[in-house]
């Protein structure tokens, strides 16, 4: 038992940044932009963070960890909505082909990311941190059975983010004009425009909010597990867009598959811990390829009749009404 | 009409090279005003920087890229974007390299790198064709498919080269016993890791231009990235179409990894789960080469020779990343070409109409 809590524990390290990432490319989609760059944001988006926290770090500021972590997230994210900034000009004004534009930014961010670091810390590609965010344990709270030990022991405040964002995203897409009038742009963006939904504005806000939540996910990624960034979140950036049509661009979906996704890249590592996996025997290849192989099968069943917003990938070209 | 279509593609491709080497140069600027102008310097005389050496050397780095470049550009002149190829290259690489280390000693060293090659081009093909089936017949995003096949095929690699060519000393996989051969450019390009490969990656290029311009199927091809719809309609079997231009498109990365494996000049695989980046460098080259073969030989030239140059200019304390930010630019600003080839019909209309009334006032 408290091994199965133990994994669920560390899942959480692998699921929140896939689950940040993946609403985030959500929004961008359900507004009808294709949006490949997220793994150029977050990288992008954790250079800036972890940079600002390297700064603050040795400036000695008596700032409490996690209100640093908060301010970090907000300059990571509002660095990732600068960059997706690019994607969306090129994407919806100028009506490029937006994987190209999207590659684009997923090349510039470690480049970019590299020749900074290399420039700052004198010839050194990393930049260091010290991981000063972990909460041992939230009084009262971890005593609780079960989700105790799952959430409120060896926490991050990041995870609690995750769950805030995730209730967001849902109120957000369902029960506001604004999520709405954005959903509509994804699926018949010729039907809002006449109705008076100017695309261009709930387009760019779908990519503003990817490019938000991409950047923070890249920190998000970074913190527990690492003490320095090398301009690599890995590749989650690619897995949460998978993610995103794994859980059929819904957000309690998206939730699901990111904690599908966090459980077999956990075990991945843990397996042998667990007697009754052990005693399988599958080396840890097998539970690594899981999640992709999955992702495979389950797109080659759902494709034909997939909840793809409609319009998704296709510039708004408003002579073609 | 074509002429024109393909005068305006090369102006849009050289105006964004012009503005990524423009921004590149501005980054430089800031990063180390007192060097840069002499790093800009070294970094655009780099082919030559050190004689034919550096030629042979700008030669040597066009082979993956343009390898890869292809195999993009051929994917996409039916529609489809092959992100995958840096599976495809990573496959078609370990592939190589197993049977040349395996095969060695048992088959003659003058036939046994021809078998590599074909091998490495076979392996990456069944990459492309997975992804290019469930396309065809379950309409899945190739997209999505290809990244989660660089993503399984760089783990069964790594799996691949822990089991069967291991070399325990360095923790990495062996190198390769045989080699391309050089085929006398050595002698041309002395002191550079130059090889046969770049002679045979240039002959791909070519084929792969007759394919598409002289054959039927290349026709079909093309005629299913233009329209899907009406290439049905005409009789045309697009689903064999796309599943046939995903295979060619994955033999031709696949060739790229055995080029690079078995190249002689000792490359290995590490046991780092990190995809190999000579995949995505191909998607530049295919984008400034215009998705035309014959235009990725140019553009693979193009970017190894900024690349080289950019090595050498690490001596003026430049990170050589700075080539990444300008290949970025260059992509970026490639994106806007039909903005760009929008404005020059547009001027070019004008002109026209203009010409018409002063003609039609002369009557």
């Amino acid at each position: 038992m408290d091994i199965i809590l133990n994994v669920l524990n560390q899942t959480l390290v692998f699921t929140i940044p896939l689950l940040v990432v993946a609403l985030g490319g959500m929004f961008s989609e359900r507004s009808g932009v294709v949006n490949i760059a997220l793994e150029g944001i977050m990288i992008g988006g954790a250079f800036v963070g972890v940079y600002f926290i390297y700064l603050m770090q040795s400036a000695n500021t008596s700032l409490n960890p996690q209100l640093l972590l908060i301010l970090a997230l907000i300059v990571a994210g509002v660095f990732g909505a600068l960059l997706s900034l690019l994607h969306a000009f090129a994407a919806i004004n100028l009506k490029a082909d937006q994987t190209i534009s999207g590659t684009a930014i997923n090349m510039l961010a470690p480049g970019l990311g590299l020749f900074l670091a290399k420039l700052i810390f004198n010839g050194n590609s990393s930049v260091p941190f010290s991981n000063t965010f972990r909460i041992h344990e939230i009084p009262v709270l971890s005593q609780i059975p079960i989700l105790g030990p799952i959430l409120f022991k060896g926490a991050y405040i990041t995870t609690y983010l995750g769950i805030i964002i995730l209730i967001l995203s849902v109120i957000f897409l369902n029960k506001t004009k604004a999520g709405l009038r954005l959903r509509a742009c994804g699926e018949n963006p010729q039907a809002a425009d006449a109705a008076g939904v100017s695309v261009y504005k709930y387009r760019y806000i779908g990519v503003l909010l990817s490019g938000f939540l991409g950047g923070m996910g890249g920190l998000i990624y970074i913190i527990p597990i690492s003490t320095v960034f090398n301009s690599d979140v890995g590749g989650y950036g690619f897995l949460a867009l998978a993610i995103l049509i794994f859980g059929n661009w819904q957000p309690y979906r998206i939730a699901a598959a990111s904690l599908f996704f966090g459980i077999m890249k956990t075990l991945a590592y843990t397996y042998t811990a667990i007697p009754f996996l052990s005693a399988l025997g599958f080396p840890s290849v097998v539970y690594k390829l899981i999640p992709y192989v999955a992702t495979l099968i389950l797109l080659a069943f759902t494709s034909k009749n997939s909840a793809a917003p409609k319009a998704s990938g296709i510039p708004y070209d408003k002579s073609k009404r | 009409m074509k002429n024109n279509e393909s005068k305006q593609n090369l102006i849009a491709s050289l105006l964004a090279i012009l503005i990524g080497l423009l921004i590149g140069f501005i980054v430089i600027l800031i990063a180390n005003p007192s060097q840069a102008f002499r790093a800009m310097g070294i970094m655009l005389s780099g082919g030559f920087y050190k004689g034919l050496r550096s030629t042979g050397q700008v030669l040597y780095s066009a082979i993956p890229i343009m390898m890869t470049g292809l195999s993009v550009a051929f994917a996409f002149k039916c529609g489809n974007f092959n992100i995958g190829t840096t599976g495809q290259y990573t496959v078609g690489g370990f592939v190589a390299l197993f049977l040349a280390n395996t095969l060695y000693q048992t088959v003659p060293d003058s036939l046994l790198w021809i078998i590599c090659l074909i091998a490495a081009g076979l392996a990456g093909a069944i990459w492309a064709l997975i992804p290019g089936v469930l396309k065809a017949y379950r309409n899945v995003n190739i997209v999505i498919s290809g990244i989660m096949f660089n993503y399984i095929g760089m783990y069964l690699v790594i799996e691949g080269v822990k089991a069967f060519i291991y070399d325990s000393a360095g923790a990495r996989s062996q190198t390769s016993k045989i080699a391309v051969p050089k085929m006398g450019l050595n002698h041309i390009f002395p002191g550079s890791d130059i090889n046969g490969g770049i002679i045979i990656a240039i002959a791909l290029c070519v084929i792969a231009y007759i394919i598409l311009n002289k054959t039927t199927f290349g026709y079909e091809l093309k005629a299913c990235g233009y329209n899907p719809e009406a290439s049905r309609y005409a009789g045309m079997s697009e689903k064999k179409i796309v599943i046939l231009s995903m295979v060619i498109s994955g033999f031709f990365s696949g060739i790229g990894g055995g080029l690079v494996y078995i190249g002689g000049t000792g490359r290995a695989f590490t046991t780092a789960e990190v995809t190999l980046p000579e995949g995505f460098n191909g998607i530049p080259v295919a984008l400034l080469g215009m998705n035309s073969p014959l235009g990725c030989i140019l553009a693979a030239l193009f970017v190894s020779y900024i690349n080289v140059g950019g090595n050498y200019m690490q001596a003026c304390n430049i990170p050589v990343e700075i080539i990444d930010v300008i290949s970025a630019v260059i992509i970026y600003f490639s994106s806007f070409a039909l903005m760009i080839r929008l404005y020059l019909q547009n001027r070019e209309k004008k002109k026209h109409r203009k010409e018409v009334a002063v003609e039609g006032g002369q009557e």
